[in-house]
């Protein structure tokens, strides 16, 4: 096969999981959420799509059930940081934290002391194409009355509700779409790559999908771009290994979080993020 | 006549605060109708109750003579009544065509355009209002007076003829300020109706047809305004005299020099300038917190009191002794080398809070739970403990009520009078002409003196002159 | 004295809630939660060789981030400072083996804590020159001292041998000494001194009044105290990330004795925890410490023990988390009534 050709589809296929989390995460911080339990609403999407595959042997009943597992972890966040009004920084941190917790012991109760080598029936380009899809549903919907609501909401929560919209109804709907679709990447990690289930196997890419989001400046485009870029940055080491260049592979694993931190330096981002990103109402 | 918007014996507590208590309003049709009163005098909460913001314990609201029941702010806009806020609600990131849309509820809105024909009074109004602005610019990139029409704009996107403007000049020059209360009668000459919420009584008697005084929750006073005068609806506000400021007392030593800006010891300057004009870096290079231009010189120590005591000049979440030693971790009264004796710096804050009379429970409570007059005294006893040379003040009376910002004069006044020099600014053109010995005019970042013959019109055309909008 | 009760209330509710999920899940709930207690606090070993020894390196990290916090600077890269510290002192003792031990305890110590410090240093100028909210970049750093420790443990730091992917053990005298018949070494008296310390600068000080100041109000920090907001929070970070170095360096000489792979079972994020449930307070920090450190220890317990994961563990400070916040928050709502 052509390197080339075997080298973007690498990058295409670690990339999808990332941007279908940070479109979801993207969404959530237009409405001045910061959810940083993505990376749980991940890791519970990879556990449920496990299980929702393994019990009915299809990837695209997995691929649902991964979107509830999201949605699951979603809903507490919403329930504890948004009707709760707890500081979200903190329930993001702390769910992340519950969420290792919990599937660590799901899976055991489900597949044994053991754990299950599981193989699962896999998916490869569904999740590609669902995701693509949602960039472009994505900005349309920005530009709509729904999404100027959205925006306002996540700019000032005081204007908003000056004109009568229910901010947190808003929050709410914003959070539970980003998990529906945190869970999905997570679904995809397990259907369409590794196929099978790990202990925090996501290994902090719900953590990249926040960066990708602010590296993306909030725009499903760039978030696109960004988590494309993420993800051929990945596949470099791929390559280079083919290519046979001696370097430590941990310097290419590094790679994509130093341009990540580069391209965020670079950048002077700060003026664009929601005005009201991470507040909680008063 | 039926009236357009009518409230009926609205009480509402919050807590055990009254803030409202049988309070009956009601504007008509063809009429401006203003309502005054100090800072919790219920005017806002009547408002709010008016615009569905707030639920009233008891009363009811009509609209057009029938009962509504004003729920929600959504409510009221479909029922015609338009508000605008205090405090700016356009997104400063989205255009003016997008705020727009927001208000009226949909993107597209036909509103988020200048209206095509001139038929009705919203629409002559809204086609005033539209003049000069661009639909496609960011609301933030926006000068003050634009912002304001631009809020009156989105009060009016969903075809309201009542309009319930709560302080809509406080921050506009007085040319602009002119040109918005004369809309607002031609505005209500077509049929509208409008409530006039403002503490300046100059803007109350030339435009309004009926005045309501509210004090502490209840009517004192209602009349046509053709029926009533400035000092006595003045004397209804604070409900009694207010006494005379000390005499101005300048000795010819000069402490702050800016071009043609020059303090003297123990003499009030006030500066005037719109909104956006440099006063913030003047008094802030001043003040020793910018970079000051060559040549300008303050003399040390100086006091300032910024324009946002709650951000700024305060940490609300602080105690009173720990406000005082804020900026003063220095003071050898209270510290030992790096060590801060609490107990000692306590023991001052309890003296200033006798000597000021703050209305506080002991110098350990925080600063959030005081009133906004108070946390003013705690400013100006945290300067009158430093001895400043020099105060600059950057509109010290903001959000302060009538008597809470005769009293911060004379304190302002009396700080001269030890020989302090004092140097103030505030939007208000009429607060600056009345409290300070000489004016000194800001416009682009450049200053301009001021003869000391100069007219209340000619200071207002300085400072307009080239400023666009 | 309330504020004893509530954490009471706060323990016995995550515990609760382990019950209930142990339960569920088909595990022995009473079995369970016996080897939790067992393992850390059931005994003079258990607490002297397990709790306390899990719970130096969170209370130290915690007592940086506090620092942090209170500036109002969100360092949640304490797990690569922690790397870094533990790669620093893995270096230091391999060229200082023939030095006396208090020598070579003091410079492992000095050495991890400039190399934390360094590696929040990168964050710092961004934040300060560009803006870069410090939230992503320590973030971002983590993964990238993760890899970092992968490369050392299997480049210049490999044992000798070449097969493990880990470092040699580092010399007998570098190693910190022990309390006889446990485990519990040096590093608790840095706990104590940093402690202490640390609750006296912030109280009585100038310049615990000036972090103070910075993180509940930068606005007027700046303008009515003329204090360089950039300056303190800088400086704040720079500690947070020498302490969690010096925790990380603490680790290696104190307990492992050489530098592997996932050397932190999550120090660096369950010390966030630890600092805000104990709001940020030194002494608070030193109980919260302590009771996440006798969770970790009993986590470990009850795997070997009863056979339940050692994750399960990440449910009870998870839970504790978000109920102190829940019931901080009723506090705050009632005195907000009051006034």
């Amino acid at each position: 096969m052509d390197p080339t050709v075997d080298f973007l589809a690498a990058a295409i296929r670690i990339a999808t999981p990332l941007l279908l989390a940070a479109l979801g995460e993207m969404l959530t911080e237009r409405s001045g959420v910061l959810n940083l339990s993505v990376e749980g609403a991940m890791l519970a999407g990879c556990l449920a799509s496990a299980l929702g595959a393994h019990w009915s042997g299809s990837p695209y009943f997995g691929l649902a059930t991964g979107a509830l597992g999201g949605l699951a972890v979603a809903t507490v966040f919403s329930l504890v940081a948004i009707r709760g009004r707890v500081d979200q920084v903190i329930v993001g941190t702390a769910l992340t934290l519950g969420t290792i917790g919990v599937t660590g012991l799901w899976y055991r109760w489900a597949f044994g002391a053991e754990g299950l080598g599981l193989t699962l029936p896999t998916v490869v380009w569904t999740p590609t194409v669902i995701a693509g899809a949602l960039v472009v549903t994505v900005s349309v919907l920005l530009r709509s009355t729904i999404g100027l609501r959205l925006r306002a909401v996540g700019e000032s929560a005081v204007a908003a509700r000056a004109i009568g919209i229910g901010v947190e109804r808003y929050r709410a709907a914003a959070t539970a779409v980003g998990g529906l679709l945190a869970g999905l990447g997570g679904a995809t990690l397990v259907l369409g790559q590794v196929g099978t289930f790990a202990e925090r196997m996501t290994a902090g890419r719900g953590f990249i999908a926040i960066a990708i989001v602010v590296l993306g400046r909030w725009h499903p485009i760039g978030v696109m771009l960004a988590a494309v870029g993420f993800g051929a940055l990945t596949a470099l080491q791929f390559a280079f290994q083919a290519v046979g260049i001696a370097l430590p592979y941990q310097l290419f694993l590094m790679l994509p979080y130093l341009v990540a931190l580069a391209a965020l330096a670079g950048f002077g981002w700060r003026a664009r993020a929601p005005a009201d990103l991470g507040r909680s109402l008063s | 006549m039926t009236a357009a918007l009518a409230l009926h014996g609205v009480s509402k507590a919050f807590g055990t605060n009254r803030a409202l208590n049988d309070v009956s309003f009601a504007v008509g049709r063809g009429e401006v109708h203003a309502l005054v009163g100090e800072n919790g005098a219920g005017k806002s909460t009547l408002m709010r109750v008016a615009f569905g913001l707030i639920p009233p314990d008891a009363g009811e609201v009509t609209i057009d003579g029938n009962a509504a029941r004003v729920e929600s702010p959504r409510v009221a806009r479909a029922a015609g009544v338009g508000m605008v806020h205090q405090h700016f609600t356009s997104i400063g990131s989205f255009t003016v065509e997008e705020n727009l849309w927001l208000a009226a509820g949909r993107v597209g809105h036909p509103s988020g355009r200048p209206p095509i024909s001139n038929a009705t009074a919203v629409d002559e109004l809204r086609a005033a209002l539209w003049r000069g602005l661009d639909r496609t610019a960011a609301a933030e990139t926006l000068p003050v007076s634009a912002k304001q029409r631009l809020e009156l704009l989105q009060a009016l996107a969903t075809g309201a003829d009542i309009l319930l403007l709560d302080e809509p000049t406080a921050l506009l020059a007085p040319a602009e300020i002119e040109a918005l209360l004369a809309l607002l009668r031609s505005f209500a000459r077509g049929g509208g109706a409008v409530v006039l919420i403002s503490h300046k009584l100059s803007d109350v008697f030339a435009v309004a047809d009926r005045i309501t005084v509210l004090r502490r929750g209840r009517v004192v006073l209602e009349g046509r305004r053709s029926e009533l005068t400035s000092p006595e609806v003045a004397a209804a506000m604070v409900g009694g005299e207010i006494e005379p400021p000390p005499a101005p007392a300048a000795t010819g030593a000069v402490r702050i020099e800016a071009g043609p800006l020059r303090v003297q010891a123990g003499e009030v300057v006030g500066i005037a300038a719109i909104e956006g004009n440099g006063q913030r870096s003047l008094l802030r290079a001043l003040a020793g917190l910018e970079p000051m231009a060559s040549g300008w010189r303050s003399e040390a120590p100086v006091a300032f009191l910024p324009g946002d005591r709650t951000t700024e000049g305060l940490i609300a979440g602080f105690s009173l002794t720990e406000n005082l030693v804020l900026g003063h971790d220095r003071d050898a009264r209270w510290t030992r080398g790096p060590w801060i004796d609490w107990g000692e710096a306590e023991r001052w804050m309890g003296v200033l809070i006798d000597r000021f009379e703050i209305k506080a429970g002991s110098p350990r409570v925080p600063v959030s739970s005081l009133s906004g007059g108070n946390q003013q005294k705690v400013l100006f006893a945290k300067i009158a403990a430093s001895s400043p040379a020099v105060v600059i003040a950057e509109n010290p009376t903001r959000g302060l009520d009538f008597k809470a910002t005769v009293e911060l004069h004379h304190e302002l006044r009396r700080l001269a009078s030890t020989g302090v020099a004092v140097l103030f600014h505030s939007p208000d053109l009429d607060e600056v002409l009345s409290h300070s010995d000489r004016v000194v005019v800001l416009r682009g970042g450049e200053l301009l003196p001021v003869r000391s013959t100069a007219t209340r019109a000619e200071v207002g055309t300085m400072m307009a002159a080239g400023v666009g909008g | 004295m309330t504020a004893v009760w509530r954490a009471i209330g706060v323990g016995l509710i995550a515990l609760g809630v382990l019950a209930a999920t142990l339960a569920v899940l088909g595990f022995d709930p009473v079995a369970g939660l016996a080897a939790l207690g067992r393992n850390s606090v059931g005994s003079w070993y258990a607490w002297s060789s397990a709790t306390l020894v899990r719970a130096i390196p969170l209370i130290i990290i915690g007592l940086g981030l506090g620092l942090a916090f209170r500036a109002g600077a969100f360092n949640i890269g304490a797990e690569g400072q922690f790397a870094a510290g533990a790669i620093a002192a893995t270096g230091t003792a391999m060229v200082m083996g023939s030095w006396p031990g208090p020598v070579s305890w003091v410079a492992t110590a000095a050495v991890s804590t400039v190399a934390g410090a360094l590696w929040v240093l990168i964050p710092v100028v961004l934040k300060l020159r560009l803006g870069v909210l410090e939230v992503i970049s320590t973030l971002l750093l983590n993964f990238v001292a993760e890899q970092m420790v992968s490369w050392m443990v299997q480049g210049p730091l490999q044992e000798p041998q070449g097969i493990y992917p880990q470092s040699a053990p580092i010399p007998a005298d570098v190693r910190l000494p022990v309390l006889a018949g446990t485990r519990l070494h040096l590093g608790v008296v840095w706990v104590i001194l940093l402690g202490t310390v640390l609750w006296i600068v912030i109280g009585r000080t100038r310049w615990g009044f000036r972090l103070r100041a910075v993180g509940e109000a930068p606005v007027a920090a700046s303008v009515a105290g003329r204090i360089p907001v950039g300056g303190v929070q800088a400086a704040a970070l720079l500690l947070s990330g020498g302490l969690a170095g010096l925790a990380g360096g603490l680790e290696v000489t104190g307990v492992t004795y050489s530098l592997y792979q996932n050397l932190s079972p999550g120090y660096g994020f369950t010390a966030i925890a630890v600092a805000l449930i104990a709001r940020l307070h030194p002494l608070g920090i030193i109980v919260a410490g302590v009771g996440f450190g006798a969770l970790e220890a009993g986590a470990s317990g009850m795997q070997r023990e009863a056979g339940i994961p050692a994750v399960a563990v990440n449910v009870v400070q998870a839970t504790i988390i978000i109920v102190a916040l829940l019931a901080l928050r009723k506090r705050r709502v009632a005195a907000v009534a009051e006034a």
